[in-house]
């Protein structure tokens, strides 16, 4: 390989600096997962989530640490880069782990499922996203891959009494395993095709190809199969077949992780793929991918009773929209998807917090009729999710509201746009507010039922909602430094 | 050196009022809840007042920037707020007719539960609503947009534990949903083309164009999509579904959002962007069309209502289609006029049409009504002036603007014309049907008005413990007798006092525009003249050929030729008769005759059908797009393709794979191996495309 040609010294002091918060993020799951036997198992849920939690924190230290432009640059024999796409990205997956861990708090205590490698799996499942984003070698970008899937399949899990979280977790195991393999052989026939796993020598190589008259078909095939392998990973159409059952299963605070965090690292990858290698061919792919996931996710929604399967849809056509911007020009793609990754984080995550919260023991309330009056039983998390709910439909004056704005914007600039692309995206969004308001209906138009009891909000719990809910407004209402730091990207990739 | 008038405090006073009674309302008394309503209102009203004192020493348009929104790719948008003479005439009515409303709503809500929301969320949409108004950008201008159609389903659909009411709410939302898909459209088509959402930057990009008279360019695009935004908001074909379900909320909330504010919204956006609409003659067609067909629609429609307050909702939506009419035929100011004798004078009728329905204990079919004006003699007398003024009577206010709407459309092409003066007619009648069959006669009612409003029964739950203790408003009837218990009564004077108010509006604020052909010198219309005389586009010649000579819009009326207004007085006398003629046949039909009705109605079985279906149009949407929608998501997407079809269809090709684990066969809800399928069929689709990619490319 490409790399091991380069492979002469060792690495450099700084080397470790660009993979600073995967580091630190490795070090705290290795102490939680140490400490896990040790601990007495009443308490160790506190302590160890305790643990996990400012080992996130010291990584978004760490990232902000790195942050400085001077320590910018590759690293480890080019695979890994530094920069402000790589950042960016950092910065919203550990955030979403924090807000997860803080959650996660109680909800592990209400379920009583002893917590302690669940804490380490997530610090160890954010360290491959972490490294997916700052990846830019397609081995390690595998690796990372697995790191954070493998992850993920266990969390989904983790309620082990419930048959259907086991179901989830198998589902979703054997599901990702395929799709994995194809990313895998993606990457195999690109090594074919161009004798190098490195997207910027992939670049290189693709660009030689323009002039010899024969097409690259072993690169087309080849970016065809890390496309299925991307798209399942990002629940798009036509891959996101395994996404509602997988969410239904999977314990709530998890599915906020995974609908967000891992989606946010691999569509980091996907843009480095498309823009960073230039391939434009892809435009028509993306278009049909983005068409029916906004497509078939709104309009399945519409008759969901489970609030977990809605959102599933729902966070289909989010991928949908998403995708418009990969399908536009990289100076006004590459922020709009940025800053629709963070925005999607912070609601979503919020959103998945108030449902684990209000699910009860076992996960009993998440039928849509659970709901009935929960404005009057709980006006707070009500009101809060009121706002969650507000910014997926896409309301001004929240984050949603700009991340649809953006990639519709970018979409329609350039020579050729995408009008037709952002007229179905448009007409889907209109849809979607049908079923978001169904749930804020139910909240606030039915009579209460008492036999769904809402218990207090735990501190962390409403640290998490808080931090959520001021993320999705403060992205509403002055999103200008976020897409600042977002428009930086746009020459480091293209 | 200009002044800084700080017009960012405007829109967020209201908005500090509805924070403070959102979180603390629970614990405040009802006096207190109202006092902050009132007082962060009228704050807001205060300064409107404070502006217009100044008005004329400032250079126009005065905008003020607070900070910079977002910067991105050479494209920045800030938070900036304008103040011009179309926004000033905005700003009074709302914040004006805003404030009497909420001292209505102190009395007229006095008894609901739910006291201090109701008062929190009626702030909340004055905040948007006068951010819509000051915006000096569409984008903050579609905060405000947005904003109010969320205040309106809270308020339409939160105040009251009914289901009827929770769908109309959502309705409302989603109808106005695909109004603003066009608007959204055409903002990213504006940044596209010019770069910018400022308004000023807009239309100086635009100035250079000439109109696109062949084809369709996509300046015309932009104005028709602007159009589909108004037509959601502002309830004009097709998207006009929603405002008559709207009517489930409280009183106070149709006069103030479904008929002097928000829906009029359309109509401000439409006069705001008139320089697109110059340079886009199809699309001014297209929006005079809709007026006009709206208009005449929805008035047909209101006859055969027997809901006062549906009467109300169709008939604002016929007066909206005048003023589109008015701005498609490039009478812009015209179109603002009426948009504010009608805020006066359906704000009065609405709220009139409230105090009727706390008079008769929650009563709103008219049937039921009849012979009130004897005991509540106030509602009487002000709902009297208010139907003269929309039936077009002079010297009322909705006289003028009608009058001037009908010749100015006139001059654009007769058919406009007729179709206006049948509308006058049909307006005409309707009103005075309801004024008649609420008003004289006999009373029809219960002997005992029942007990209660009906609102205030579906509300019952939202009231908590002691929420009746106290009804101080209530000393009309004798102190005693708490409302709704006793027989036919007045309202309290704190619901009168805004009537009364708005009924002197409705009488002497059409004079601001009285006409060049009636001795006057049109005020209103120089007032405005700056804004919408800015650009002299070729629009005129279209209509040219209706053989009139068009006076192009920066001339005044009194500069008219003296034929011109001999012609534009027997225009005037007519568009009377036509008024007239309506309340003669009203009289015949529902005081002299009242069994004439019933025969008519008989005799032309079909016809009357049909406008008391309101010609199905709802249930045609429903059949249209409501019902293939929930079809391809249930049966579809939802049985088919996630639970029946994969599994039947591909179970067969997957039967081989059997010895897959317990776990996997044992599964409840689908199916491994088909979603296996699934995802291979995918894959096969993207590798096929990209392989007939690489064989296409050289």
């Amino acid at each position: 390989m490409a790399a091991l040609q380069t492979m002469q010294g060792v690495p450099q002091a700084g080397d470790y600096i660009r993979i600073l918060p995967e580091i630190v993020l490795s070090i705290f799951g290795m102490i939680v997962m140490l400490l896990d036997p040790v601990l007495d198992e009443r308490r160790s849920q506190r302590t160890l989530g305790g643990i996990a939690l400012l080992g996130a924190i010291a990584a978004l230290a760490a990232t902000l640490y790195q942050a400085q432009p001077r320590f910018w640059g590759f690293g480890f024999f080019d695979t890994v880069k530094l920069d402000a796409f790589s950042v960016f990205f950092h910065f919203v997956v550990i955030a979403v782990t924090i807000l997860v861990i803080l959650s996660s708090y109680e909800y592990m205590e209400v379920q009583q499922i002893r917590a302690g490698e669940y804490y380490g799996l997530v610090l160890f499942g954010t360290v491959g996203m972490a490294l997916m984003s700052s990846a830019v070698e397609l081995v390690l970008i595998f690796i990372a891959l697995e790191i954070s899937s493998i992850s993920t399949y266990i969390l989904a899990g983790f309620r082990r009494r419930s048959a259907i979280s086991s179901e989830s977790s198998v589902k979703y195991f054997l599901l990702g395993s395929f799709a994995t393999a194809f990313f895998l052989y993606g990457v195999a026939l690109m090594f074919g095709a161009t004798g190098s796993t490195s997207i910027a020598r992939i670049s290189a190589a693709l660009a030689d190809y323009a002039g010899t008259g024969h097409g690259p078909m072993l690169a087309y095939l080849g970016v065809a199969l890390m496309f299925v392998g991307l798209g399942f990973k990002v629940a798009a159409a036509p891959f996101h077949i395994w996404t509602p059952d997988v969410y239904e299963g999977a314990p709530s605070p998890v599915v906020g992780f995974m609908s967000t965090a891992p989606k946010a690292a691999v569509f980091a990858v996907l843009l480095r793929i498309i823009f960073e290698a230039h391939f434009s061919e892809t435009v028509w792919l993306i278009w049909l991918a983005a068409a029916l996931s906004m497509t078939i996710g709104n309009v399945a929604a519409l008759v969901q009773d489970n609030i977990k399967r809605l959102l599933a849809y729902s966070s289909i056509a989010h991928a949908g929209y998403l995708l418009i911007a990969f399908a536009s020009l990289p100076a006004n793609g590459i922020p709009a998807a940025m800053f629709f990754t963070a925005s999607y984080a912070a609601m979503n995550v919020g959103a998945f917090a108030v449902i684990g919260h209000f699910a009860g023991h076992g996960e009993r309330y998440v039928m849509l009729e659970d709901y009935a009056g929960l404005g009057k039983r709980s006006p707070v998390l009500a009101a809060i999710l009121t706002v969650f709910l507000l910014s997926l439909i896409g309301i001004p004056i929240t984050g949603g509201f700009f991340a649809k704005f953006y990639v519709f914007s970018a979409a329609l600039q350039g020579a050729h746009p995408l009008m037709g692309l952002v007229i179905i995206g448009v007409i889907n969004s209109a849809v979607a507010a049908y079923y978001y308001l169904r749930v804020i209906v139910v909240m606030y138009m039915r009579e209460p039922r008492e036999d769904a009891p809402v218990a207090p909000i735990s501190a962390g719990l409403g640290l998490a909602l808080g931090l959520s809910l001021a993320a999705t407004l403060f992205l509403g209402i002055y999103p200008n430094p976020v897409l600042k730091y977002a428009a930086l990207s746009v020459g480091l990739l293209h | 050196m200009t002044p800084n008038l700080h017009l960012w405090l405007i829109p967020i006073l209201p908005l500090a009022g509805a924070a403070i009674n959102g979180l603390f309302g629970k614990r405040f008394s009802r006096q207190t809840v109202a006092a902050v309503a009132l007082a962060f209102c009228g704050a807001a009203f205060a300064m409107a007042l404070w502006i217009a004192a100044q008005f004329s020493s400032l250079s126009l348009p005065h905008v003020e920037v607070l900070a910079t929104w977002l910067r991105s790719n050479g494209f920045s948008v800030d938070y900036s707020f304008a103040i011009d003479q179309l926004s000033l005439v905005m700003l009074l009515i709302v914040s004006g007719v805003g404030f009497l409303i909420h001292i209505y709503s102190v009395g007229y809500m006095w008894e609901e539960g739910g006291y201090y929301r109701f008062f929190s969320y009626l702030n909340l949409f004055m905040f948007f609503m006068l951010t819509l108004v000051l915006a000096s950008n569409y984008l903050l201008m579609f905060v405000g947009w947005e904003g109010v159609g969320l205040a309106s389903y809270l308020l339409i659909g939160f105040f009251f534990l009914r289901d009827s009411a929770a769908a109309a709410g959502k309705k409302a939302f989603i109808v106005n949903r695909i109004g603003d898909f066009g608007f959204l459209i055409a903002l990213f088509l504006m940044i596209k083309h010019f770069g910018t959402l400022d308004f000023q930057r807009v239309f100086d990009a635009v100035k250079p164009f000439s109109p696109e008279t062949a084809g369709v360019g996509f300046l015309t695009a932009i104005a028709l999509l602007l159009m589909l935004g108004a037509a959601g908001k502002s309830a004009q074909i097709p998207l006009y579904v929603w405002l008559p379900d709207a009517m489930e909320g409280p009183t106070p909330v149709s006069a103030l959002i479904h008929a002097a504010t928000m829906v009029t919204a359309g109509v401000y956006m439409v006069a705001r962007s008139h320089v697109i609409f110059e340079r886009a003659p199809s699309a001014l067609m297209v929006v005079a069309i809709i007026g006009t067909l709206t208009a005449f629609f929805a008035a047909t429609i209101g006859i055969a209502q027997t809901d006062i307050k549906k009467v109300l909702a169709y008939s604002t939506i016929s007066q909206l289609g005048y003023m589109f009419l008015a701005c498609g035929v490039a009478a812009f100011s015209v179109g603002i006029f009426h948009l504010m004798t009608h805020a006066f004078f359906k704000g009065l009728l609405f709220l009139a049409a409230g105090s009727v329905i706390h008079a008769v204990g929650g009563e709103q079919d008219m049937r039921k009504m009849g012979g009130l004006r004897k005991h509540i003699p106030w509602t009487f007398w002000t709902m009297t002036i208010a139907t003269f003024a929309i039936a077009g009577i002079p010297p009322f206010a909705g006289f003028f603007s009608k009058d001037e709407i009908l010749w100015r459309a006139y001059q654009a092409s007769w058919i406009y014309w007729l179709v206006g003066v049948v509308t006058a007619f049909l307006t005409s009648f309707y009103m005075f049907r309801l004024w008649f069959m609420t008003f004289f006669g006999e009373y029809r009612g219960a002997a005992e008005a029942s007990h209660g409003h009906d609102e205030h029964a579906a509300h019952g739950t939202h009231s908590g413990p002691g929420s009746r203790a106290e009804a101080p408003f209530h000393s009309a009837q004798g102190g005693s007798a708490p409302h709704g218990h006793g027989g036919i009564h007045e309202s309290p004077a704190i619901m009168l006092a805004p009537l009364v108010i708005l009924a002197v509006l409705s009488v002497v604020g059409g004079w601001v525009g009285w006409p060049g052909s009636l001795g006057g010198n049109n005020r209103f219309d120089q007032f405005l003249g700056p804004v919408f005389r800015v650009s002299t586009p070729a629009v005129n010649s279209e209509h040219a050929q209706a053989g009139e000579s068009l006076p192009p819009e920066k001339e005044t009326e009194g500069a008219e030729p003296k034929t011109g207004q001999r012609t534009e007085l027997i225009f005037t006398g007519i568009s009377v008769g036509a008024g007239l003629l309506g309340l003669f046949l009203a009289w015949l039909l529902y005081l002299r005759r009242p069994e004439l009705p019933d025969q008519l109605a008989a005799s032309l079985h079909g016809l009357y059908s049909a406008v008391a279906h309101k010609y199905w149009i709802d249930e045609l949407y429903a059949w249209l797009f409501v019902k293939p929608l929930i079809a391809l998501s249930g049966t579809v997407l939802w049985r088919g393709i996630d639970q029946g079809v994969i599994d039947a269809t591909l179970n067969g090709s997957a039967d081989g794979a059997r010895e897959l684990s317990d776990e996997v066969r044992h599964m409840q809800s689908g199916n491994v191996r088909s979603y296996a399928a699934w995802v291979a069929v995918g894959a096969t689709a993207v590798i096929a495309y990209m392989v007939w990619v690489g064989l296409r490319t050289p």
